[in-house]
């Protein structure tokens, strides 16, 4: 007797069968009808791009999972988002048309990760990119959609995380602390390690006793508008700015009513190496992962050669999917 | 009686779970929950039990190394865990929000007392042979300091590597250095110090943020 014959699929990777592939495409039903209902249309890029072409959006894409040659010898890659082709998109084939641009995508992305952690290679996101619009409202509406995305999939406890990309940059900019000892401290905050982020700070040298208060406190400011007060209560230039555009943006959302969903962060350090200004998080009670992220680059756009703010944000759909599982096995939500 | 109760990959509202290593932080851990008022006579008693509800918060116990993978999934909202544990996962993605400064350990690279296989191994074969517990932690080590060794994983006692030939030293935490001196090893280099650490999941620390530093505060250790 032969054993089973065993052809996997490579890591990271799965098979759909109909039972989730029916409710998968109910969920992207209901979030495309959210993007819809707010004017943005769907676009499709490839899968493939040239490697140079994503490389120049993020110099992060040197290293992409999933690089290869085609029988001409170009080197091509996956994408691993679809803000970078997005934008080359706008820059392109959208170069005669007039902003702002509401666009949204369903789209299979890459990534390396470590499948052995339940992540996929191979993932399935849903979003928006909202060129052409600054900060705030742009950042405003984009929540909005984004609220809205979240209720159409029932997700009604979920919450949106909102910080700012450049605070702490400037803020030690203007402590004047040097490069080096900048790096090792944004190094420490980009893998949440607040212990090893004290002992980092502590390392610069002649940084005064309220410097160093402010580095080591703003991490952990996170809540309610009362946030910003906190935080505009230690001072400086660069925490009065990303308090100021942190307000600005919030009073927004409180006009289109969906300031409730939001927390502000200060501590949110996303890992993308594009984002300007606001940045986006997104948790759900009944799960321990991220559902989504997102937020503005202002510069991506202009590394294609079309100067536009935008915004965006991408959910990943799959987790969705187990959220609203969680949600209906609790009773917290309203999926469904 | 403790209560078992069920555990759920994902949580919602509830006492805040927390993590707990058995093994050598085991009697500290336990010293530093009776200090903020939880009751660890259950932990204590010789309980088979897993899941213990005391002092507002429930307690799950594991394997030290398990810590961040619950953490992590949300499965639980903290955990305390040795430095060294994370070290050896780095891909996992949770906040390390407090040193609670027990636990004290070293992270060394050590070889046979007065041997000179160590630096003949990199001279004459162009790398050490190192057994190790930790071998992410002893490749990123060798590799920031511009050498190369061959790293052989072991599970259990790993001085007994270098005394049977597997290899010609070992990296490994160590507390005293009793266990290294019992087997005619020493230190040679010294790669980390490590103590117990409190992690919290990404979403615990975000939506559950007033009761996480709650905790955070009251086990922060005194004088600092």
């Amino acid at each position: 007797m032969m054993g089973p014959m065993i052809h996997p699929t490579p890591p990271g990777t799965r098979d759909i069968l109909p039972e989730e592939m029916r409710e998968l495409r109910a969920l992207e039903a209901s979030l495309r009808g959210a993007f819809e209902e707010y004017g943005y249309g769907e676009v499709a890029t490839p899968t493939i791009e040239y490697a140079e072409v994503l490389r120049r959006g993020d110099e992060r894409y040197a290293n992409a999972a999933y690089r290869f040659f085609d029988e001409r010898g170009d080197l091509l890659a996956m994408r691993s988002d679809m803000t970078i082709p997005i934008a080359r998109l706008v820059a392109t084939r959208m170069q005669d048309r007039e902003p702002p641009f509401r666009l949204s995508y369903i789209a299979n992305a890459f990534r390396a990760v470590n499948p052995q952690r339940g992540q996929m290679r191979e993932f399935t996101q849903a979003g928006v990119e909202l060129v052409g619009a600054p900060a705030p409202e742009g950042t405003a509406e984009a929540i909005e959609v984004l609220s809205a995305a979240l209720d159409a999939a029932g997700l009604t406890r979920a919450v949106v995380g909102l910080g700012d990309a450049d605070l702490y940059r400037q803020l030690l900019t203007e402590l004047e602390v040097p490069d080096e000892d900048g790096d090792r401290i944004l190094a420490r905050l980009a893998v949440h390690d607040l212990v090893g982020l004290e002992l980092a700070v502590d390392e610069v040298r002649g940084l005064g006793a309220e410097a160093r208060a402010t580095l080591l406190a703003l991490p952990a400011m996170r809540g309610g508008p009362e946030v910003l007060d906190r935080a505009t209560d230690l001072g400086g230039d660069a925490v009065e700015r990303a308090t100021g555009r942190m307000r600005a943006t919030y009073q927004s959302l409180a006009a289109r009513g969906v300031a409730d969903r939001v927390r502000l962060d200060l501590g949110l350090l996303r890992d993308l190496g594009y984002y300007t200004g606001a940045i986006l998080e997104v948790y759900d009670p009944a799960l321990g992962h991220i559902l989504g992220g997102g937020g503005r680059y202002d510069s991506l756009l202009g590394r294609f050669g079309r100067e536009l703010p935008a915004v965006g944000f991408a959910l990943y759909v799959e987790r969705l999917h187990v959220a609203q599982t969680e949600e209906e096995r609790q009773g917290g939500g309203e999926a469904g | 009686m403790p209560r078992v109760v069920e555990v759920t990959r994902v949580r919602a509202g509830g006492p805040l779970k927390l993590a707990l290593p058995r093994g050598a932080l085991w009697p500290e851990t336990l010293d530093a929950l009776d200090r903020i008022g939880v009751d660890t006579a259950e932990l204590r008693s010789d309980s088979r039990a897993l899941v213990f509800e005391s002092g507002g918060l429930s307690l799950v116990t594991m394997r030290p190394s398990d810590v961040p993978t619950y953490v992590e999934a949300g499965a639980a909202d903290l955990g305390i865990t040795g430095k060294d544990v994370l070290l050896e996962q780095p891909e996992r993605i949770v906040y390390e929000v407090l040193d609670l400064h027990y636990g004290a350990c070293r992270m060394v690279l050590a070889g046979r007392e007065g041997d000179t296989a160590l630096d003949e191994d990199e001279r004459r074969l162009g790398g050490m042979r190192i057994a190790t517990k930790y071998p992410r932690v002893a490749e990123r080590h060798f590799e920031e300091t511009g050498r190369r060794a061959e790293v052989i994983e072991v599970k259990g006692s790993v001085e007994l590597a270098p005394l049977s030939g597997l290899a010609d030293g070992i990296v490994d935490l160590v507390a005293t250095g009793r266990t290294l001196a019992d087997n005619g090893l020493e230190v040679r280099e010294e790669i980390a110090s490590c103590t117990a650490r409190l992690i919290a999941n990404r979403v615990s620390h975000k939506l559950r943020a007033e009761e996480v530093d709650d905790l955070v505060e009251r086990l922060r250790p005194e004088g600092l």
